[in-house]
């Protein structure tokens, strides 16, 4: 087994592990480890912005911004994160914009910028121009840049590796302390150590938990469960954004910028029935708000299509010309796997998995959380991977963009500088041993079970029981589903019982991500008897903050039981409180 | 920018309309059986590659992408492919259906004659590695090689550097490279010699040769000036035929090369 050593090692080559590298990469020895090449990662899809009180339009500040995020969050958000974050905005646009990002700009040069749902003028009085943007690509735009530069700074990459484990040692106090992770590289199928003095998270979302989603198939969750299995609490898993507008039957997203540019929601009546939901901002609320009344009006019959399981997307009534200026990939979308035609037929769209407001908790700093109160030196995370929490119960539009270039940029420079005071801590002779028997067990077993057969069954049920509509029943449905599944996990076969590029093996180990993260999600949204943001209890169609103004963490314990699921236990943080008392959220 | 006010004072959207009774169309999805033959290649098992077929019944909807995976998740999992978002953005899944290049994720399987086999293998001009994957590393060796960043010599501004609409505009097309390589790996001049730059790393230098803020164009034009630079394209049009981002390369190549001459004037 080959063992590497670096003060920085970066897991995910994202918008967020890039932005890290390039900090971390000009201050202390940094490898980027990368399941994906870097321009594969899923920040390349997003599409429609990335917001920054620049004022370049209309007046704007950064302390509104802080309150549309709080707000949007359903107060759920740690207001010191918001502050930091949206003050930092300004500056991480305008070091994309240096670094060379193409932004779209106004007549005068200067960079442009659009409105987007639940991003408003003086605390909600209208809407405000707040995402800069580069067409629909911005995603692309950020993740092509960042490469770029770190092209330029010479970024040490280890391309499609997959980091499967992390190395966790006791120090003197007998607290666990990161020494180094596991790796499997994908052409060889050798297993590589890296010892590093500080660690990044950065691996992005878990969207493929459910069947429709406008994740990528490789957006398992890896980070986050590798947390878990080490003993690190996971937070706020129950919160998931359903995007309100994933092209129908598919899930691929149709940016809410169509919605910005003046798009609107139709139902089989042909009424616009945002203006019954959100009298004031209509098809531009929130997209948890979106999102239920959508999947309402199909309930109630208004759905349109042969199974009336759509609602429809109308920007017929915009100028062609504007649209292939503004949304000419999202339309084009629309036309290569729908065959509908924009311009002049309304397109077919239904909420879809978006985005996990949970993750691996840390602090503004980047620095991840043992448990409620203490950090662990030496361990990052930022990015989707991440709760920092900026996003609450439910994330704005363009806010993660901003987020994985606000805590990217921290996690880079708190990891590069703990790593200049630090020393390497020894890796234990068994330290790989775990992946090792993992690996082993998933490639020579002769079990019958496939992993295609389990994960389809894992994301149907997670679209139909843990969806925007949830009640204790369908959730613990879930949970029995997922229980029964992960007996048949042990049971599992690859076909592939070979070295090179064995991606059959690697799904299997994903699958077993995806399993343990659905049943946290699940357990979490069992426990939050209320209604918030991206979570939605018909049994508890309210917002509770007496009983559920908190976090939930969950950890992975042999001893623990809740809501009798063994084997996870149950805890909760404080939220952070700054300036914004809980109000309620209307539109 | 003047249009977009004016779509939004004159076109405020109507309360409710009458829709047209297909609206939303999508009738019942019919379903086709195809016939599906994969090169498949696996130096551990065989040094020679060989064609695996698949009979499949697949939906009016589904890509080639989705064939593979039905191909990978229930028939035979050996089967390997890289893939990601499965729509068209990341650039993972260029390969060569029906000896054309493009992604898996981005074709449809009913843009294809189905009454005959559908072929699939890897793209051309790489090491192949196994079945579908091949070795991007000399494609990312010559990206990097045309210096594919913004160099700016001047003081770095306080806030952004202007640039107007319309030298925004001018580089527009080459920023939306994906780096999927079906562009180079269908150039007839990269197959005969892997020296060449091809199409893709031509194309990423373009993109900052024209962007109004890069103060470098000069020492790209000198490296494309080289003998495996812009002059080996032969204006074969493959590239630009492959692209999945619809990017006008040959276009591209041939305003590169025609300011190396105006350079050297
Ligand atoms: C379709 C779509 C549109 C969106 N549009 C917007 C928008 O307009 N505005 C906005 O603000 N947000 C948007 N978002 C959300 C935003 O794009 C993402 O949340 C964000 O890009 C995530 O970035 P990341 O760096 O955390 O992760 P990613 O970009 O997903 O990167 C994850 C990285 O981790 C690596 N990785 C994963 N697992 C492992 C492992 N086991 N070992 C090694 N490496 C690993 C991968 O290779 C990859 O490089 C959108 C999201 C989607 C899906
Ligand atoms: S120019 Fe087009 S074909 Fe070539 S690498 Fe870029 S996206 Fe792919
Ligand atoms: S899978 Fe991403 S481009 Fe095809």
């Amino acid at each position: 087994m080959q063992v590497h050593k670096y003060d920085v090692v970066i897991i995910g080559a994202g918008g967020a592990g890039m932005r890290a590298a390039i900090e971390s990469g000009q201050r202390a020895r940094t490898a980027v480890l990368t399941k994906l090449y870097p321009t594969r990662s899923h920040t390349g899809a997003a599409q429609g912005g990335m917001c920054a009180a620049l004022a370049n339009v209309e007046e704007d500040n950064w302390e509104w911004h802080t309150f549309d995020t709080v707000k949007g969050g359903d107060y759920l958000v740690d207001q010191d994160a918001a502050e930091v974050m949206a003050k930092e905005a300004i500056d991480a646009v305008l070091d994309l914009e240096k670094m060379g990002l193409p932004f779209n700009r106004t007549p005068e040069g200067r960079i442009d910028q659009r409105r987007f749902g639940g991003h408003t003028r003086d605390h909600g009085k209208a809407p405000v121009r707040r995402a800069c943007y580069a067409a629909d690509r911005t995603g692309h735009m950020i993740l092509q840049t960042l490469y770029q530069n770190c092209v330029k700074h010479n970024v040490e990459f280890f391309n499609e590796y997959y980091v499967l484990d992390l190395i966790m040692v006791e120090d003197e106090d007998g607290k666990k302390r990161p020494a180094g992770v596991v790796s499997y590289d994908l052409a060889t199928g050798d297993v590589h150590v890296f010892q590093a003095k500080s660690i990044v998270f950065a691996s992005g979302g878990c969207g493929k938990i459910f069947k429709t989603t406008s994740n990528a198939h490789t957006l398992t969750g890896d980070g986050m469960a590798i947390a878990l299995r080490n003993g690190i609490p996971l937070e706020d898993m129950e919160f998931v954004q359903f995007h309100p507008t994933g092209l129908a039957g598919l899930g691929i997203l149709v940016s809410e910028a169509a919605r910005g540019e003046g798009g609107i929601l139709r139902n089989s009546e042909g009424e616009r029935f945002m203006e019954r939901y959100a009298p004031t901002i209509k098809d531009l609320a929130p997209r948890d708000i979106v999102a239920r009344s959508m999947a309402n009006e199909v309930r109630e019959g208004r759905g349109c299509g042969p199974n009336k399981d759509y609602v429809l997307l109308d920007l017929t009534h915009l100028e062609p010309a504007h649209i292939d200026a503004k949304l000419p990939d999202i339309t084009e979308f629309a036309r290569t796997y729908l065959g509908v035609e924009p311009y002049t037929e309304p397109v077919p769209v239904f909420p879809t998995a978006h985005y996990a407001m949970g993750g691996i908790p840390t602090n503004i700093e980047a620095e991840v959380y043992a448990n409620s109160e203490e950090t662990i030196p030496g361990l990052y995370a930022a990015g989707e991977v991440a709760c920092v929490s900026v996003h609450g119960s439910n994330r704005l539009g363009t806010n993660s963009l901003l987020d994985i270039n606000v805590f990217g940029k921290r996690a880079g420079i708190s990891a590069a500088e703990y790593a200049q005071t630090a020393d390497f801590l020894p890796i234990p002779e068994d330290a790989a041993n775990r992946t090792l028997e993992l690996l082993g067990m998933l490639r020579d077993g002769t079990g019958t079970e496939k992993v295609g057969a389990i994960r389809k069954e894992l994301q149907d049920v997670m679209d139909t029981d843990m969806q925007v509509f949830r009640t204790a029943d369908t959730i613990k449905n879930a949970l029995n589903v997922i229980a029964n599944l992960e007996e048949r996990y042990k049971n599992i076969s690859v076909q592939d019982k070979g070295k090179r590029f064995n991606l059959d093996l690697l799904e299997a180990v994903e699958l077993g991500f995806l399993l343990e993260l659905a049943k946290v999600m699940s357990v979490a949204a069992l426990h939050r008897q209320e209604s918030r943001g991206g979570h939605f209890r018909e049994d508890f169609p309210n917002r509770d903050d007496e009983k559920f103004m908190k976090h939930s963490m969950v950890y992975l314990d042999p001893e623990a039981e809740t809501e009798s699921i063994a084997g996870l236990r149950f805890d909760t943080k404080p939220v952070i409180f700054t300036r914004y008392e809980p109000m309620e959220r209307k539109y | 920018m003047a249009s977009q006010k004016a779509t939004e004072e004159l076109n405020e959207p109507a309360s409710k309309v009458e829709l047209k009774s297909e609206a939303g169309g999508a009738d019942a999805i019919p379903t086709y059986d195809i016939t599906l033959q994969v090169r498949r290649y696996s130096p551990e098992i065989s040094e020679e590659a060989h064609w695996d077929e698949f009979k499949l019944t697949m939906f009016g909807t589904d890509r080639v992408l989705d064939a593979l995976h039905k191909v990978k998740w229930e028939i035979d999992g050996s089967l390997s492919f890289r893939r990601s978002c499965a729509h068209g953005i990341c650039g993972s899944d260029a390969m060569r259906i029906n000896g054309r290049n493009r992604l898996a994720c981005k074709t449809l399987l009913k843009d294809l004659d189905l009454t005959k086999p559908i072929t699939v293998e890897a793209i051309k001009g790489l090491p192949c590695e196994k079945d579908l994957i091949v070795d991007m590393e000399p494609f990312f060796q010559a990206y990097r090689e045309v210096m594919p960043f913004l160099m700016n010599d001047g003081h770095e501004p306080e806030r952004e550097r202007y640039q107007s609409v319309e030298d925004r505009e001018r580089f527009d097309d080459t920023t939306k490279c994906i780096l999927c390589a079906a562009c180079t790996s269908s150039c007839p001049v990269f197959w005969t010699d892997g020296q060449y730059f091809g199409p893709a790393a031509i194309v990423n230098a373009h993109r900052f040769i024209f962007d109004s803020r890069d103060d470098a164009g000069d020492m790209r034009l000198e490296i494309l000036n080289d003998k495996e630079g812009v002059w080996r394209c032969r204006t074969t049009f493959n590239c630009t035929e492959a692209c999945p981002r619809g990017i006008q390369i040959t276009k591209a190549i041939a305003e590169v090369k025609q300011a190396i001459i105006a350079r050297s004037l």
